[in-house]
């Protein structure tokens, strides 16, 4: 089980709370968490990332265990806490805008 | 008695206002989808409780909501916010590039839904145009989206180019009389109509002269801000172009200018009463470099006579240090006997005059800057 924090404006457009709860199979992966969190939420598929390219909206960030995942490989495998349900899986809006 | 439903978006969220026949007392409801920007809903015509909206952030992208109960709840359908353009051999078009800010060619990039236009007939059936511009259309509801590349793709989309808020397809008209014939704009590109359904397109921009572009009678190039219609009369088109107010008598393939005695020919909005086909509206705004009503005075301009005469109408309406401005998908009309009007500001009043513009009342005052007004008349 994959523990997901949303931001705020996604709670909101997939009708849930703060957090959300996921099983991904094998070794979870920034990508095979997105792909299950976007089954499970279809309206979630394209504000995270973009439709064709796969890549992650620009004003958005991916963290967990207080380390910045945003640039790593998406097929690289999450941290050992994240995969346990220790810690969650953190999905950013910038702090930008009005 | 017949009620009225005002569907407003605004840069934070969505609005809809209900009243009776009266027009006098109003119901507020929202903000929905507070915090998004919301660029335009609009009901069907073949089921008015059927609404469409575009909701959409520079954070999260794009999302298409419904609804099925005349606002009260909504969804995001399916694959509701993919818009990918067609590059297929069957049916789509090589994604080529379009002209940019500075001259160069920039690749095609889907960024928003603009404006959304539910079929005549069909609740499914509804139209998107979009930035970069393109036009899509879904048949089953929002769940998807198919382009109609033949206009991107038709030849001239290199020489396309972005106005000040992106190139976006904004208008969209259908003709009640040809399901075959469609019309819509960009900027700055111009006017197009189809004749077969949305496969083939013609540009319609001949007699427009724009002095801001190399040659100001291209083919392409203009800065088309919004066309309106007359449901029975399809064939004659009204415009308000970057600067000129336009008019059109056979279907968009020769122009000519009615700005007539405007204090000012620059504007976003132009609609047409419900039951005077020649009775016309437009919102004048100072100029290109400052986009707020002159003198301070927000004042409407109606021509009855289809343009050239116009009359200021300002009953009601703030007629010192006024500053705003009326965006082009921020006014409507209802189909009511005594015709009522409706247009919104980026200050967030949106006004309604019950009897065709004469005196006018502000429904609300401080809403978000809004983006887009539409009235559905309901029985």
């Amino acid at each position: 089980m994959i523990r997901v924090e949303l931001p705020q404006h996604l709670r909101t457009l997939a009708g849930v709370g703060s957090e959300v709860e996921i099983d991904v199979e094998g070794q979870p992966t920034q990508r095979s968490v997105l792909d299950a969190l976007e089954a499970r939420y279809p309206m979630l598929r394209g504000t995270i990332r973009d439709h064709v390219t796969r890549q992650r909206r620009p004003f958005l960030r991916f963290f967990a265990c207080e380390q910045d995942l945003s640039h790593e490989p998406s097929d690289a495998p999450l941290p050992e806490s994240v995969a346990s349900g220790t810690e969650p899986f953190l999905i950013i809006g910038a702090i930008a805008g009005g | 008695m017949s009620k009225v439903r005002v569907l407003v978006g605004t840069r934070k969220g969505a609005f809809v206002l209900s009243s009776d026949g009266k027009r006098e007392q109003w119901d507020v409801s929202g903000p929905h989808f507070a915090g998004w920007e919301m660029y335009h809903l609009k009901g069907s015509p073949a089921d008015p409780n059927r609404l469409y909206a575009s909701q959409s952030s520079g954070w999260f992208g794009q999302v298409i909501q419904r609804s099925n109960d005349g606002g009260k709840t909504w969804e995001a359908p399916g694959k509701s916010n993919q818009f990918a353009y067609d590059t297929s051999s069957e049916t789509g078009k090589p994604l080529t590039t379009h002209q940019f800010y500075d001259g160069t060619q920039h690749p095609w990039e889907f960024k928003r839904v603009w404006h959304l236009e539910p079929s005549f007939t069909d609740p499914d059936t509804v139209y998107a145009g979009v930035e970069d511009a393109a036009l899509f259309r879904s048949t089953d509801g929002a769940h998807s989206w198919h382009e109609l590349a033949g206009l991107r793709g038709h030849g001239t989309g290199p020489k396309w180019q972005p106005g000040a808020g992106g190139l976006c397809l904004h208008t969209i008209l259908l003709d009640p009389a040809n399901p075959a014939r469609m019309y819509i704009a960009i900027s700055s590109a111009g006017a197009f109509r189809t004749d077969d359904g949305g496969q083939t397109w013609k540009p319609i921009n001949q007699g427009l002269r724009s002095q801001y572009i190399p040659d100001p009678t291209a083919e392409v190039g203009h800065c088309v801000h919004r066309l309106a219609l007359h449901l029975s009369r399809p064939d004659v088109l009204f415009m308000q172009k970057h600067w000129d107010v336009m008019r059109s008598d056979n279907a968009g393939d020769l122009w000519h200018e009615v700005s007539g005695n405007l204090p000012t020919d620059f504007g976003f909005v132009i609609d047409v009463h419900a039951h005077e086909p020649e009775t016309i509206y437009v919102v004048p705004i100072k100029s290109d470099s400052e986009h707020f009503v002159p003198d301070g005075k927000l004042r409407v301009y109606r021509s009855r006579t289809g343009g050239n005469e116009w009359e200021a109408l300002t009953k009601g309406l703030p007629q010192n240090d006024c500053y705003v401005n009326v965006l082009r998908d921020a006014m409507a009309v209802d189909a009511l006997d005594q015709c009522g009007i409706y247009f919104g500001t980026t200050g967030g009043q949106v006004y309604a005059s019950a009897d065709a513009g004469d005196n006018w009342a502000p429904i609300v005052r401080d809403l978000p800057a809004v983006l887009s007004v539409e009235v559905q008349t309901l029985p």
